[in-house]
């Protein structure tokens, strides 16, 4: 029979170490969502389970030099029910908004939902479009990295065995900013995203887009920041020409496959829809208005 | 017994109590399927076959059985070589060998998912260790999946034996087409002829899977004696008992079975899958057994629906007299023979009252699991053709579709293309009722349509027992022997209560086991208040007469001087007597001294279901730029005879909507080239979820069954069959795209919106 070990560190050192001495295949754990449900699927088959919710550091929110700082494994409820957090970034917490259930959502965090590293991710292109960074620690100390270079294709990271994310890091906002995700399911809850797209522009007095960032998922084999449609917004008011040139760019950027849940041609197609709606709401916010997203 | 109460003197009938069942539902404490525990017992596990067709080489389970804690392993060498032949044992017939071979694969694996093998274990993840270490050696063979696909010569053919039923002569070879059926009334090449628009298309429907939440569970025990106890999920106790006794060629008296609360069946709990192995398993091992399937084998291995090519010509004078119809339906089987292709012939134009009908049936089989049945089996996939085919042909009349079904619509006398005539039915009433709803008049805005789609379904009677007990305190049970799906237990007790006289919950419902209740066909067919009912209503109008028997044995009177009301038995008038009144309490104290227990059971067949019309009207807002549908209004109006309980029909009718939305809109089977199922799940196999629908108005009309003591007739599944072409009228409504094809899922929409807008 096979054995399955599970063990909860209560420090950073610990954790590592533990990481680090396994013998075979180890797994970390947040909130467990994916990983519960691939366990019994028998998709994974790790011999120690890491659980990282006792480490000191890694459930909370709190305001830093002027940005945010979550800890790995704060629950999406947790970053639903926080105002300041919500008012400066309503696309990323929106996105982690809709990954499961009421009750996924008390045990779902961001770095879980980065490290299971699916494409189709909803809270990942909201990150990446927010320019935020993942805190990483491991034998050989820490490091910050961009979270898009977290996930390197489906299921895959680049931490190393030894190492896992401590903390997200959203940046400080310029004035006039707005954030925003919207996917595309078919039904209107509990579904994977065929295409998923955050936007986050700054723009000027006059709401010409001055700083843009457009990142599309579930497209390719990982999320992917499109600087060509952030280059149709930069410059511009959100004019139809504005749109349709951010439709063709989002559009070019997509390397999708077919599979259950959409075929190339029509993912290709509604992610420049996407781009265009998502776009228009992350304006909508940066002009001080407040939009609702989903 | 032709009577109806006058519905002005129902204290019971017709309102809306709490379920008997539903505390222990609502707090979690009802036992379903899988809550089942034996002392000693072990656990069962499948091992499936990973190919959609193959041969099955060898299996050798030596490993397994050799594994510390495994205690039986049974393939199909375990079980008996049945005939490949129609039999009976009192549910109608069905071919055994079949069900045997679905149970477990023998000498083939005929889908993906297909039993090979079982084991039993002390525990789960011992079981599930065993399954692997048992070696099977297949070789594959070429599968086929599509019906039209399965049809065409040179197609992979799954049985040997199979030549197609009902062609003349008999064919040389064999194929995958299992029979041909065919219905004629008039002359349909005339009835063309005189036609001065014709509207042709053709349709197709995907597999759709009932989606009951909770998957096939069962527990098994089997006496040294041989006398064993199955305990399972199922709609019909006596089901599980004559056929796992076939399956395994046990006396049906040496099995009793019990059924378990039940999380849902809408025909998918009408067969057997895991009791036969089960009781096989607990044979060899000498141990209670329990088996459950996972959501994965309930998607891979149990019966979904089938999917269906339809071709459908319909011919109309320009007033929209309709003067031919021509409809030719191919359905899959699955694996074996025997999807619904008769009710398919007979339901999707059975509404309308046409001189001159051809109705040709195929019943084709491929490697795929075998269909089950599902809520109304077989019409909901010819209406969708039938009602939009009906919507084009309103369109191109430039006619009120509800007009057009106005003038076309069944009534008492009309005689139907299978021979049957209709008679006290209720379409025309639920025509007006829909015309005069709000709904049909509501404006709508810009990007949104409107859609109306018929359903008719037969409703079914059948041997039926229900039993009425006096306790010694005056209390009552009632004992019916079919699980209880849509709320039974309460129309049940609301139904003895009401001849009985007495409060509702006087009467305590219960569903007995195969040895507690008399031989009861299971529930289906919408047919358990109707029929069930009856004979409830019958022990109950029995136990009356005994309660006045009593009464006058008290009294020393003629029974005749007696009279039953509110309850109590009273003296007929002044020559009677003066007696105070007894109440049912009163007379069940003495029972003992007039007589003994006092009680009835009753056993019939019920003859004279009334059939079931609706009308549903579907408005729709569709995002062209993703094909995202949205359903914004929904009425669903049916003729429900007398509704027992209100809140459970219109509950039939919101949940029968409900399905057929999903089958509409997302929910289909994707295959790979493998013929191996990709989404065995609920993530992307797509029910509706309760934000994806509006509230759905059910509408009751009553047009009473004047062959039922209550006027009762089937509710559960006609609001399943006009759905998916509401919806698909509605999408033309507000597109003008016709969706022939299902599900109207959104890329399929947004490429035929892409594929208009390039033509033009």
């Amino acid at each position: 029979m096979q054995r399955l070990n599970y063990a909860a560190p209560k420090t950073v050192n610990e954790a590592v170490s533990l990481l680090a001495g396994a013998s075979g295949p180890a797994k970390l754990m947040s909130g467990g969502t994916d990983l519960l449900v691939q366990l019994r699927s028998g998709r994974l088959k790790p011999e120690l389970i890491v659980d990282l919710k006792h480490v000191p550091g890694l459930i909370g929110i709190r305001e830093e030099a002027g940005g945010f700082v979550i800890g790995a494994s704060t629950p999406g409820a947790t970053l639903e029910a926080h105002a300041g957090l919500k008012a400066a970034w309503p696309g990323v917490v929106e996105a982690m908004d809709l990954i499961g259930s009421e009750q996924i959502q008390g045990r779902a965090s961001l770095a879980g939902n980065l490290c299971n590293a699916s494409p189709a991710a909803d809270s990942v292109p909201a990150m990446i479009a927010a320019g935020a960074v993942a805190v990483v620690v491991g034998a050989k100390g820490r490091r910050e990295v961009p979270v898009e270079a977290i996930p390197t294709a489906p299921g895959r990271t680049s931490l190393a065995k030894d190492e896992f994310i401590l903390e997200i890091r959203l940046p400080p906002r310029p004035a006039h900013s707005g954030d925003a995700y919207l996917r595309f399911i078919p039904r209107t809850e509990m579904d994977i995203a065929v295409v998923g797209c955050g936007v986050n522009v700054t723009l000027d007095a006059a709401g010409v887009c001055t700083a843009a960032r457009v990142v599309l998922g579930a497209v390719a084999p990982t999320a992917v920041l499109v600087p060509a449609a952030a280059a149709a917004l930069i410059g511009h008011k959100l004019d139809a020409a504005t749109l349709a040139k951010l439709d063709a760019a989002a559009q070019a950027a997509c390397k999708p496959i077919t599979d259950k849940r959409g075929t190339i041609e029509y993912r290709t197609k509604v992610a420049g829809v996407m781009a265009r709606r998502t776009a228009a709401i992350a304006f909508e916010r940066a002009q001080g208005r407040a939009v609702k997203g989903h | 017994m032709n009577y109806i109460v006058p519905q002005s003197e129902l204290k019971i009938v017709g309102t809306r109590p709490v379920r008997p069942d539903g505390v222990d539902k609502v707090t979690g404490r009802a036992t379903f399927g899988a809550d089942m525990t034996l002392p000693g017992m072990i656990w069962g596990k499948v091992k499936r076959s990973p190919h959609a067709h193959a041969r099955i080489v060898s299996i050798d389970a030596s490993k397994a059985l050799a594994l510390p804690g495994v205690k039986a392993v049974v393939t199909a060498a375990d079980f008996p070589e049945i005939a490949n032949e129609e039999a009976f044992v009192g549910e109608g017939p069905m071919n055994f060998r079949d069900l045997s071979r679905n149970c477990m694969a023998r000498d083939k694996a005929l889908y993906e998912g297909h039993a090979v093998a079982a084991v039993a274990a002390t525990s789960q993840a011992i079981a599930d260790e065993a399954i692997e270490l048992i070696d099977v050696r297949y070789e594959v063979l070429p599968h086929v999946i599509d019906v039209e696909a399965a049809m065409a010569p040179g197609a992979p053919v799954l049985h040997e034996d199979m030549f197609t039923t009902g062609v003349e002569p008999k064919p040389a070879k064999p194929s995958n087409i299992a029979k041909r059926v065919s219905f004629t009334k008039g002359d349909v090449a005339a009835g063309f002829a005189e036609a001065d628009v014709i509207v042709e298309g053709r349709y197709t429907t995907q597999p759709v899977h009932q989606a009951y939440i909770e998957p096939h569970a069962c527990v098994a025990a089997v006496s040294a004696d041989g006398q064993a106890q199955i305990y399972s999920s199922t709609q019909g106790q006596f089901m599980v008992r004559a056929y796992s006794a076939k399956v395994l060629g046990w006396e049906i008296a040496n099995l009793r079975s019990y059924p378990m609360e039940i999380g849902g069946g809408f025909g998918g709990k009408t067969v057997v899958y895991l009791e036969p192995l089960a009781l096989l398993l607990a044979q060899k091992s000498g141990r209670p057994v329990k088996m459950m399937m996972t959501r994965e084998d309930v998607f891979r291995a149990s019966g979904p629906t089938s999917g269906a090519v339809i071709e459908v010509k319909i011919g109309a004078k320009r007033d929209g007299a309709i003067v031919a119809a021509r409809e030719v339906l191919k359905y899959q089987a699955g694996a074996f023979a025997g999807s619904p292709i008769g009710p398919g012939c007979m339901c999707g134009l059975a509404l309308y009252d046409l001189p001159n009908v051809e109705v040709i049936g195929y019943d084709v089989v491929s490697n795929r699991p075998k269909v089950a049945a599902y809520r109304a089996p077989g019409a909901p996939i010819t209406s969708f053709a039938i009602e939009s085919a009906l919507d084009e042909l309103a369109c191109k009349l430039n006619i009120d579709p509800l007009a057009l079904r106005e003038m076309n619509g069944a009534r008492d006398g009309t005689k139907t293309h299978y021979g049957v005539t209709h008679k006290d039915i209720g379409f025309l009433s639920v025509l007006e009722a829909a015309r005069s709803h709000p709904h049909y008049k509501a404006p709508l805005q810009p990007g949104q349509g409107r859609g109306i789609a018929c359903g008719f379904w037969f409703n079914i009677g059948g041997e039926s027992s229900g039993a009425v007990h006096v306790n010694e305190d005056g209390s009552v049970s009632v004992v019916s022997g079919n699980p209880d799906i849509g709320g039974s237990r309460a129309s049940m007790a609301m139904m003895a209560a009401e001849v009985l006289g007495v409060p509702m919950d006087q009467v305590r419902p219960i569903v007995g086991d195969t040895a507690s209740i008399g031989f009861s066909f299971l529930t289906g067919g919408s047919r358990v208040t109707f029929a069930t009912g009856m004979a409830v209503t019958q022990a109950a109008e029995k136990v009356v007469d005994q309660l006045k028997t009593r009464a006058a044995q008290i009294w020393d009177i003629p029974v005749d001087a007696v009279e039953w009301k509110d309850g109590k038995a009273w003296p007929a008038g002044l020559n009677a007597g003066a007696f105070e009144p007894l109440s049912v309490a009163q007379i069940a104290l003495k029972a003992g001294r007039t007589g003994g227990p006092i009680g009835s059971e009753v056993s019939l067949n019920a003859q004279g279901a009334g059939a079931g019309f609706g009308c549903h009207i579907c408005d729709v807002e569709v995002d062209k730029e993703t094909g995202h549908v949205k359903i914004l209004r929904y009425t669903a109006i049916q003729d429900v005879g007398k509704a027992i309980h209100p809140a459970y029909v219109e509950g039939q009718i919101q949940g029968g909507a409900a399905q057929g939305i999903g089958w509409a809109l997302n929910e289909e089977y994707i295959y790979d080239k493998n013929g191996k199922l990709e989404n065995a799940g609920f993530l992307d196999y797509r029910v509706p979820v309760a934000s994806d629908l509006p509230l759905i108005e059910a509408v009751m009309v009553e047009v009473p069954n004047p062959r039922h003591p209550f006027g009762v007739r089937g509710v559960g599944e006609v609001p399943i069959v006009p759905p998916m072409a509401a919806v698909a009228n509605a999408v033309r409504s507000a597109t003008g795209l016709r969706m022939e094809h299902l599900p109207i899922s959104p890329p399929k929409l947004r490429a035929a919106v892409d594929a208009e807008a390039k033509a033009g």
